[in-house]
C-alpha cells in the first residue's frame, strides 16, 4: 500500500504543519494538537469546541473558522482525542459565555469529552454537551454503542455555528444543535475499505464485486454486504433506508458526502439519483452539498444525510462561513 | 506486603509486555476495531514508564493514580478514559498507605473493575476488557497466578461472543469468532502482575 507520508507515528502531526502553513487565518498547535479560530476568544461569543479521530479530513479542523468551530482537536487516526486536548481548546476559545462540546457517539468520543467536561468545569468553563447519532444503519441500539455520529455532524457544526456568531447564548446554541442532530438522518455504503497508516493494509476485506451497505465512517460495517449495484440501486437503498426512519414534512438539507476515494464524477452522478428518488418520495431538498466532507481516509463509496429545516435552521445554515472546508457567503 | 517499587515494577512489566505484544493487539483490533489498540496502549504505557520514571511517586495508591491519569492524557479512543480509570479507581481505593497487602490490592482492584463497568457500561458477557478483569479479580483472592490464568481464559473465552459495547457492536454477528483486544490486553496487564508477585514462575 502506497501512501504519501513519512512515518505512521508522525501522520497527523505532519498533516497539522502543513495546515497551519496552508491557513495562516487558523492558530494550528501542532504540539498539543489543537486547531483554533485565529480571533478566539471573541467577546461575548459560546466557544463551539468539536473532536474526533483523524482521517476523516476536512472534519473536523477544516469546519474551524468564522461561522462554524471555534476549535476543533483531531486525535490519532480514527481514535479519540484525550480530554487535556479538549480542555485546552475549551480554555482558548472560552470568553466567559461558555463552550459547546460537540462530540460523536463513540464510546471512545463520549468518554473522553466526559471527562474532559468535568476537568474544564473545574477550572471554571460553563460547558454543554451535544452527542451526534445521525447513523440509521445501526438499527439495534439495545445491543450496539447507539446510532453512530457521521453526516449530521456538518450540518449541527454549520447551524449551532452561525447561532453562536450571532451571540445567542449557550442554552440556546446547544438547543439548536440538539435540534439538528434530532432531525437528521444518514446512511453510508462503501465500495472499498479504508487503510489506516498504522496498519498499512485495508481495515477489511470487501471483495472486488461487492459492496458493504450501512458503512460507518471507520469503515465498520452497518448492514449487510451485497454483490455491486448501480448508482440508482444505491441512491434508493440509501434514501430509502433513511425515510423509513424519518418522514420530513419539511425541505431537507441534502449532503452528498463522499468517503474519501470516490471522485466528484461519480458523486454528482450519485447525486442525481438521490434527487432522482427523493422527488419521487415527495420531499423537497432546500439545499444540497456534494463532495468530501466526512471522510474515511481513501475508502471508496458515499454517504446521504437528510436535515429537516425549518425557516430559523435554513436561515442559520445559509449564514456565511469561512472555514478551509466550507465557506460561503462572505 | 507490596510496596510503591512492587507497583512501579508491575507498571513497567506491563509496559514491555504492550511493546512485545503491539503488533498482536491491533491485529486483533483489524477485523472488528479499527486496527489501533496495539499502537495506542503502546504510546500510553511508554508515557507510564516516563512518568513514573521521572516523578517516582512513594506509596501504591499514588503510582497508580499517577499511571491511570497519563493514560487518561496520551491514549485516546475509549481504552484511554477505560485504563486510565482502572488504574485511577484502584490506586485511590489502596489510599496513601506506604505497603498493602495482597488482599487490600484485591479490594481495590475490585473496586478499579466495577468503575470501569460503571464508565463504559459493560457487564460481563459483551465481549469487553470486562470478560478478562472480572474473573481474574475473583481468583486473586486464591493467588496472583491463579487471576493470571483466570484473565487469560476469559480472554480467550470471549472469541465465541457478540459484542455489544465498543466499535465491534456495529459488527452483530460478524463480531463473532474473534478474540476480543480489551480483554487480551487486561490479560497482559494481570499477567505483568503476576510475573512482579512471582518473576521466576512466570515468562512474561
Amino acid at each position: 500500500m502506497k501512501m504519501l507520508i513519512n512515518v505512521a507515528e508522525s501522520v497527523v502531526a505532519d498533516a497539522l504543519r502543513g495546515m497551519a502553513a496552508a491557513h495562516p487565518e487558523l492558530t494550528v498547535d501542532v504540539e498539543n494538537r489543537v486547531v483554533v479560530r485565529r480571533d478566539a476568544p471573541v467577546a461575548g461569543k459560546v466557544g463551539l469546541v468539536s473532536g474526533g479521530g483523524s482521517g476523516h479530513e476536512p472534519l473536523h479542523g477544516g469546519f474551524v473558522g468564522p461561522g462554524m468551530l471555534s476549535a476543533a482537536c483531531p486525535g490519532e487516526v480514527f481514535t479519540s482525542p484525550v480530554p487535556d486536548q479538549m480542555v485546552r481548546a475549551a480554555a482558548a476559545v472560552d470568553s466567559g459565555a461558555g463552550v459547546l462540546f460537540i462530540v460523536k457517539n463513540y464510546t471512545g468520543d463520549v468518554l473522553n469529552f466526559d471527562m474532559a467536561a468535568e476537568l474544564a468545569e473545574d477550572e471554571g468553563i460553563q460547558i454543554a454537551k451535544v452527542l451526534v447519532d445521525d447513523d440509521v444503519a445501526v438499527t439495534d441500539s439495545l445491543y450496539t454503542a447507539g446510532r453512530r455520529g457521521t453526516g449530521a455532524t456538518l450540518f449541527v457544526e454549520k447551524i449551532a455555528g452561525a447561532a453562536a456568531e450571532e451571540g445567542q447564548p449557550l442554552e440556546q446554541v446547544e438547543a439548536l444543535a440538539r435540534q439538528v442532530n434530532e432531525h437528521s438522518r444518514s446512511f453510508g455504503v462503501a465500495l472499498s475499505a479504508c487503510t489506516t497508516p498504522a496498519k498499512g493494509s485495508p481495515t477489511f476485506d470487501l471483495p472486488a464485486g461487492e459492496l458493504e451497505l450501512g458503512v460507518g465512517i471507520h469503515g465498520e460495517p452497518g448492514r449487510e454486504r451485497r454483490a455491486m449495484m448501480t448508482s440508482r440501486e444505491i441512491a434508493d437503498f440509501s434514501v430509502n433506508a433513511i425515510l423509513d426512519d424519518m418522514s420530513p414534512r419539511n425541505p431537507v438539507l441534502l449532503l452528498v458526502n463522499g468517503m474519501g476515494a470516490t471522485p466528484l464524477l461519480e458523486l454528482y452522478g450519485f447525486n442525481a439519483e438521490v434527487q432522482r428518488v427523493l422527488t419521487e418520495r415527495g420531499v423537497a431538498v432546500a439545499r444540497t452539498l456534494v463532495g468530501n466532507y466526512v471522510t474515511s481516509l481513501d475508502m471508496a463509496g458515499a454517504s446521504v444525510t437528510l436535515c429537516q429545516v425549518d425557516e430559523e435552521l435554513l436561515r442559520l445554515y445559509d449564514a456565511p462561513v469561512r472555514t478551509p472546508g466550507l465557506r460561503w457567503g462572505v | 506486603m507490596l510496596d510503591a517499587d512492587f507497583f512501579r515494577r508491575w507498571m513497567t512489566a506491563t509496559a514491555a509486555s504492550v511493546e512485545r505484544e503491539a503488533e498482536r493487539l491491533t491485529a486483533l483490533d483489524s477485523p472488528i476495531g479499527d486496527a489501533d489498540h496495539g499502537s495506542n496502549l503502546r504510546r500510553g504505557f511508554a508515557a507510564v514508564t516516563a512518568v513514573l520514571e521521572k516523578e517516582a511517586p512513594d506509596t501504591p495508591g499514588a503510582v497508580l493514580v499517577l499511571a491511570g491519569r497519563q493514560l487518561i492524557s496520551t491514549v485516546g479512543g475509549a481504552s484511554g478514559p477505560l485504563y486510565g480509570t482502572l488504574l485511577r479507581r484502584t490506586g485511590k481505593a489502596l489510599g496513601d498507605a506506604a505497603e498493602v497487602s495482597e488482599a487490600q490490592l484485591g479490594d481495590a482492584l475490585r473496586a478499579g473493575v466495577d468503575a470501569v463497568m460503571t464508565l463504559g457500561g459493560a457487564a460481563p458477557g459483551d465481549k469487553t476488557m470486562i470478560d478478562a478483569l472480572v474473573p481474574a479479580v475473583d481468583a486473586l483472592a486464591e493467588s496472583f497466578a491463579a487471576a493470571r490464568v483466570a484473565a487469560e481464559e476469559g480472554a480467550s473465552a470471549t472469541t465465541p461472543l457478540q459484542a455489544r459495547k465498543g466499535r465491534a457492536s456495529y459488527l452483530g454477528e460478524r463480531s463473532i469468532g474473534h478474540q476480543d483486544p480489551g480483554a487480551t490486553s487486561a490479560a497482559l496487564l494481570i499477567a505483568a502482575l503476576a510475573a512482579t508477585a512471582d518473576p521466576e514462575a512466570a515468562d512474561v
